[in-house]
């Protein structure tokens, strides 16, 4: 089992609508967030190019995060998902220098906060909230080994990217372009 | 007399009442112990609607083992979300929990020379609201009362001021927003747009967009399809001169020189008539006057309208190949907030004219006919004819209005030349005036004048800084409503239902406007304990019952009609030929152009950029700019400005301006600059609805600027009176403003 996600940058309009229902769904204090959204720009009036794109923990492959934690908060669960365990963790931030994604951050009550790829809804069987909020149906979840899963269908069917790929750390959210 | 209303922050007060919802967001932070890993499993779901904008989503809002709402989320059985809310609706939580609610009646009273507002029981606060009103009545007649209102709760206040006699209603969602369409629409094929828009973007094979956002507007239903037609690869083309969302999703963006929209939509159909590209039998079936617009549109070619709009002659005529292609699977997208020169109803006719020669309307992938569930309304007696109403505000202006008009309405709140003025009191429910209507000075110089004002509101809006009577309203995740019948492919009721007692001392608004009227001795308008017993009474009538919507917070009914038009099927139009009216005979009786034209704008003079504005996805104009979780995803408005005009300026990425109009009004607060290439270099953009002065509003107070403050030049529409306001020019003040000291 490999969990993993794709974002269509074809299709996003980047409402930030991921954000809101990822930070009600997991209790993230206001003015903090797990998920986000960028927006880039290309060319100059009128030859423009808009990419809009919402962002979070890769649950990278190969995670520079679960390395280099020095207690063991940071490991990998089940399908690859990369987590926290808040009472190991001392804060000392060194997960959130290494991330290539700046997906990371301290949580006001001392340890460090991310993406879960929402896995208290995955173990029963829903979707993240940010997919199941999504109201243009751009994002996919699921299971790579799963040949029919949506996940493996669209990437199969799609040309996509990943971020940072020159990072080494194998991320698992895919961006069809 | 000018002293008499004093613009009162509320925040000033210190009173108790405002504690009672601090608590709120301290509430969520006591959760943050809250572990993903075993979260609570005890939700209980309510159903509701969404308040947080007019498409009005159903959804469900559940609460925890505590009774504590925790989240909202859309109701898959409901065609408006289909289970998917949008950030503001996910977000709407924000509104119950937002500290800076009102939460108790607050009533104007003067101490040492200064006018304040205090606390109030509702029997005071109510008692005063009778008794002005029955002031008002006795002097000049219940017609010089007049309603502001917006969302949900107008319904009830509508439902007291006509028995109260007055006809005086006007929401301003129709002069300074979709009013110009309307009437476009019903000249052309008899009936309006209408809300939500019955466009079949789901099978659309190519989609026009013309001065409409969809995307930065969170249309729910509208976003949602817009995307299914991405992924079918259906053509879109975006008109636009900023380099909108939507315009990025688009195969063909065409950036038109602002205020010249009208000239491509005639282009359009001289390309579209002159190339035969139109539908021949629904044209030769179903419309009027084609010859006429043909002769009307022969020297309207690509080639002049290039000349207009900067778009390259060959992409006019591309794109008009696309939608005939296309028709009649084709949609020239309405619009929806169209107030925008004052020759919007003709140009909202332009763009009905193009939908009817592509057959459009009432076509797969065009429009659909929409119907909605025939509700019988809950019976109480006739309402008292009231000798002028606000067709008298008009004063022979505006023939086609179909509503009140929010400006005349205004305007006849102000005494001139000697004379009274025919309007002495306002009720305002659910609008922030000063945050909506052009024209600012008008707006306060009306209110001045004021005999009484009474607003009710969740929020302390800046409305509610002018009030007499401030009545707090509970949030809709609080109270039931009236159940929501708006049209759709399928008639559909949605219910909305408290999933929690009201905050503090607020009520809900049926509650609000039954007590007034029982004081007021037109109880038997309001002939119910709870209004329960109302939604109730009209679910058995219609075969279903509150406990059944209970459970499933909406309902699907069957259609009485078929969704498209048949082939050749015979159809007769609303209009006065019975046909699609290309040759509009009722402009004409009323002496408007029968046909549309392209007239030249007021350019902006050197050094001065027009002022756009628009929607940002997370927000609800002024409506959501203080909700804790909404302002967490934005909370303030930027200036987009081109790269080339930032150098002009020497201004940078960041950096705080304020902005002065051709009027010399300078905006109360700054504005950070966006440099960015997605806008022209003769505009400037902001989203509309930031720049709040009630300090009570402890998130939005002073972040960025306000639009409407800024437009200062509505130019009315003569035919229905919307008020034009994309004819603002603004330059930049890179240096705070020396202004008057505020008292």
């Amino acid at each position: 089992m490999r969990y993993a996600m794709a974002i269509d940058t074809k299709k996003c309009v980047g409402c930030s609508d991921c954000v809101v229902a990822c930070q009600i769904e997991n209790n993230v204090p206001v003015g903090y967030c797990r998920d986000w959204v960028t927006e880039t720009v290309h060319g100059s009036y009128p030859n423009l190019e808009l990419e809009l794109r919402s962002e979070r923990c890769n649950h990278c492959d190969n995670a520079p995060c679960v390395r280099c934690c020095p207690t063991g908060a940071s490991y990998i669960a089940e399908g690859g998902i990369v987590l926290v365990e808040g009472d190991k963790c001392i804060g000392c931030g060194a997960c959130i220098e290494s991330c290539p994604y700046d997906a990371r951050f301290s949580h006001p009550e001392g340890y460090v906060d991310k993406c879960t790829f929402c896995i208290h809804r995955v173990r029963k069987g829903q979707e993240p909230a940010c997919v199941s909020a999504c109201p243009t149906h751009c994002m996919y979840f699921g299971d790579l080994d799963d040949p029919a899963s949506d996940i493996s269908r669209v990437l199969k069917n799609r040309k996509y990217k990943v971020l940072a790929p020159e990072a080494g750390t194998k991320p698992q959210v895919y961006y069809l372009v | 007399m000018a002293s008499r209303r004093d613009f009162i922050k509320i925040s000033a007060l210190g009173i108790g009442g405002m504690a009672l919802g601090a608590g709120a967001l301290k509430l969520l932070a006591e959760d943050s112990t809250f572990d993903p890993f075993s979260p609570i499993t005890q939700f209980s779901r309510i159903p509701t609607y969404c308040e947080v904008c007019f498409w009005k989503c159903a959804g469900w809002t559940y609460t925890d083992d505590k009774g504590k709402i925790v989240k909202v989320i859309g109701n898959d059985e409901d065609p408006h979300c289909n289970g998917r809310l949008c950030p503001r609706g996910t977000g709407g939580i924000g509104m119950y929990y937002d500290e800076d609610r009102l939460l108790t009646p607050l009533v104007r009273v003067s101490e040492n020379g200064k006018q304040t507002f205090r606390q109030a029981s509702w029997e005071e606060a109510l008692g005063i609201v009778a008794e002005n009103l029955k002031k008002i009545a006795d002097k000049y007649g219940p017609e010089s009362l007049a309603l502001f209102k917006h969302g949900s709760s107008g319904h009830y206040f509508e439902q007291l001021v006509k028995a109260y006699g007055s006809g005086n209603i006007v929401s301003p969602s129709y002069a300074q927003c979709r009013g110009p369409r309307e009437v476009g629409w019903k000249a052309t094929f008899g009936t309006t747009v209408g809300s939500p828009e019955p466009t079949d973007i789901r099978d659309t094979r190519c989609l026009v967009l013309i001065g409409s956002h969809i995307g930065e507007n969170m249309h729910n239903g509208q976003v949602q399809e817009m995307s299914e037609a991405i992924d079918r690869g259906a053509d879109i083309i975006t008109v636009d001169p900023r380099y909108s969302t939507a315009a990025s999703k688009s195969r063909h963006w065409l950036p038109i020189k602002p205020a010249t929209d009208l000239a491509l939509l005639l282009a359009w159909i001289h390309v579209i008539i002159n190339e035969e590209l139109y539908d021949k039998g629904y044209v030769e079936q179903y419309t009027f006057g084609f010859d006429r617009l043909k002769q009307h549109v022969r020297r309207m070619t690509p080639e002049w309208a290039y000349g207009i709009t900067g778009i390259q002659p060959k992409a006019i005529r591309e794109t008009a190949r696309l939608m005939g292609s296309a028709a009649p699977s084709v949609i020239v997208h309405p619009g929806r907030h169209v107030t925008w020169y004052g020759d919007d109803t003709q140009r909202s006719r332009a763009i009905a004219i193009l939908n009817a020669l592509l057959g459009s309307w009432g076509r797969r992938g065009g429009f659909y006919f929409d119907e909605s569930v025939r509700l019988p309304e809950f019976p109480i007696p006739e309402f008292p004819e009231p000798k002028w109403d606000w067709r008298a505000t008009l004063d022979g202006r505006f023939p086609l209005a179909a509503t009140g008009i929010s400006n005349a309405m205004i305007e006849a709140s102000i005494p001139k030349e000697g004379k009274d003025s025919r309007i002495k009191g306002w009720f305002v429910s659910g609008t922030n005036l000063p945050l909506t209507i052009p024209n600012r000075p008008q707006l306060e110089e009306a209110i001045q004048a004021l005999d009484f004002m009474v607003v009710v509101d969740t929020m302390p809006m800046e409305v509610t800084g002018y009030a007499d009577v401030v009545l707090p309203e509970c949030t809709y995740f609080e109270r039931y409503d009236e159940l929501r019948t708006s049209p759709h492919r399928e008639p559909y009721l949605a219910l909305r239902m408290p999933a929690a007692a009201p905050k503090g001392d607020s009520k809900p608004a049926w509650w609000i406007a039954k007590q007034i009227a029982e004081k007021l001795g037109l109880g038997s308008y309001f002939p119910y304990e709870d209004f329960k017993e109302v939604l109730d009474w009209q679910l058995k009538q219609v075969g279903s019952s509150l406990e059944e919507m209970q459970k499933a917070g909406v309902k699907q009914f069957e259609r009485r009609s078929p969704l498209y038009l048949k082939e050749n099927e015979p159809f007769t139009f609303r209009t006065s030929t019975g046909k699609i009216e290309l040759y509009s005979k009722e402009f004409e009786q009323y002496g408007f152009a029968p046909l549309p034209n392209y007239t030249p704008h007021p350019e902006p003079p050197d050094n001065y950029y027009r002022l756009n504005y628009g929607r940002a996805p997370m927000h609800t104009f002024s409506r959501t700019s203080n909700n804790p979780n909404l302002t967490d995803l934005m909370d303030e408005n930027d200036l987009w400005v081109n790269p080339k005009v930032a150098r002009i300026w020497g201004m940078k990425n960041g950096q705080e301006v304020w902005l002065r109009n051709q009027d010399g009004v300078i905006s109360s607060f700054p504005i950070k600059v966006r440099i960015t290439e997605r806008i022209r270099w003769d505009s400037v953009y902001m989203v509309h609805g930031f720049g709040h002065n009630n300090k009570k509003l402890s998130r939005a107070f002073g972040k960025g600027a306000s639009d409407s403050e800024l437009i200062t030049n509505p130019v009315p529409d003569p035919i229905m009176g919307g008020t034009g306001m994309r004819g603002t020019f603004v330059t930049f003040l890179l240096e705070e403003p020396i202004k008057a000291v505020e008292s």
